[in-house]
């Protein structure tokens, strides 16, 4: 079995974590830009960025695994307007790295009216970049973040409202909304977006609950994803949910479709992203 | 969007109830005995009315509906309006 693991935070985990997604499958990572625990300054972030497009592809390198990431400033940080200001102005020199996918994870944290205006910044910064990068006359893809608890409902339908108010801007099929629950997957796949089931503890989906919404509404858009971090998270709950699938009796067309191909898709749809969907033939046995 | 009513990998119902109910099971008796560690705890009284608790009680009730969504009703319990 092969994975891409969408959604990972490799800048906080050991090279021992990298080893390990190798001999579990895993070819390639896609790392969103993320709140470091604490408030950077815009130079701070400069070096983040440099991380994220420079020292991470190598560190993956040495074990097969391919490298991607996202640029953006993170919800958390975007309450000081000044601040993102100047951070915004370099990110688009970086979205034309070798290694870049698009701008994100982007969205909200509280709801708050700053972290909505810096959450449009930043969409109407991937609009611009359908020219200078290698997007072919589309805008550049998103990647959002939906904020946690008692908060998500609500941030979820600000940031599906934001997107609307951006009209024939806006491809549905270029943006993917991340952390979806029970409560909020049929706003965003009914939308037309592609979206993001977290395995994480506590504070989002279990494998038991993520398996039950593949179900429900269908494996066509939707990814999975561990957002493995500096908190209490595992990478390996993406093959965790893989093997729940796989004991309710869910074929392997199917899996490498959720944990492989879907990624593959909505990724590859910029040509930094090198790996293709994998079609496997039936096995006759034990499928 | 439409709900799709069959489990695709053909699992039974029974087979269901086998495979989860002690994981539920366990689940269930966490929650007694949280509830139970609240009231053995000092000043037990003042958190009684917390929204938390209604919150939990307001859940059960959910749990003993007999159609589906179950999981999405208490989500939506839980979220700001
Ligand atoms: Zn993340």
């Amino acid at each position: 079995m092969f994975f891409i693991d969408p959604h990972i935070h490799m800048v906080s985990r050991t090279t021992a974590d990298y080893e390990m997604l190798a001999l579990s499958g895993v070819v390639a990572v896609s790392e969103p830009a993320f709140w470091a625990g604490f408030d950077r300054s815009p130079a701070g972030f400069m070096d983040y960025f440099r991380q994220l497009t420079e020292c991470e592809p190598r560190r993956a390198a040495q074990f097969g695994i391919e490298h991607y990431c996202w640029i953006c400033l993170n919800p958390k940080e975007a309450e000081d307007l000044g601040k993102a200001r100047e951070v915004l102005a370099e990110i688009p020199s970086f979205l034309a790295c070798p290694n870049v996918l698009g701008v994100g994870e982007i969205g909200l944290n509280k709801n708050t009216p700053n972290e909505a205006k810096v959450f449009q910044q930043h969409v109407q910064l991937a609009i611009e970049a359908t020219h200078g990068t290698r997007n072919g006359g589309k805008h550049a893809l998103i990647l959002i973040h939906t904020p946690h608890l008692e908060d998500k409902l609500k941030g979820t339908r600000m940031i599906l409202d934001m997107l609307r108010d951006f009209g024939s801007a806006i491809d549905p099929a270029r943006v993917l909304i991340d952390h979806v629950e029970e409560h909020t997957i049929s706003l965003v796949k009914d939308a037309g977006y592609w979206a993001g089931m977290t395995i994480y503890p506590i504070s989002k989906a279990t494998p038991a609950r993520a398996v039950d919404m593949i179900e429900l509404y269908g494996a066509e858009r939707l990814c999975v994803n561990a957002a493995a971090d500096w908190g209490v998270s595992d990478p390996l709950n993406t093959h965790r949910t893989m093997l729940e699938a796989q004991r309710r009796g869910h074929k392997l067309p199917e899996l490498l479709k959720v944990f492989h191909n879907n990624p593959a898709e909505f990724f590859g749809q910029n040509p930094n992203f090198k790996i293709k969907p994998i079609d496997v033939l039936q096995r006759t046995h034990q499928q | 969007m439409e709900m799709k009513p069959q489990l695709p990998g053909g699992l039974t119902a029974s087979q269901v109830l086998d495979t989860y109910f002690l994981e539920a099971r366990a689940r269930l008796i966490e929650l007694a005995a949280m509830l139970d560690r609240i009231d053995r705890a000092a000043e037990a009284a003042a958190v009684r009315t917390d929204s938390r608790l209604k919150f939990i009680q307001d859940s059960l009730k959910i749990l003993q509906r007999s159609e589906p969504g179950r999981a999405r009703a208490i989500q939506e319990l839980y979220s700001l309006k």
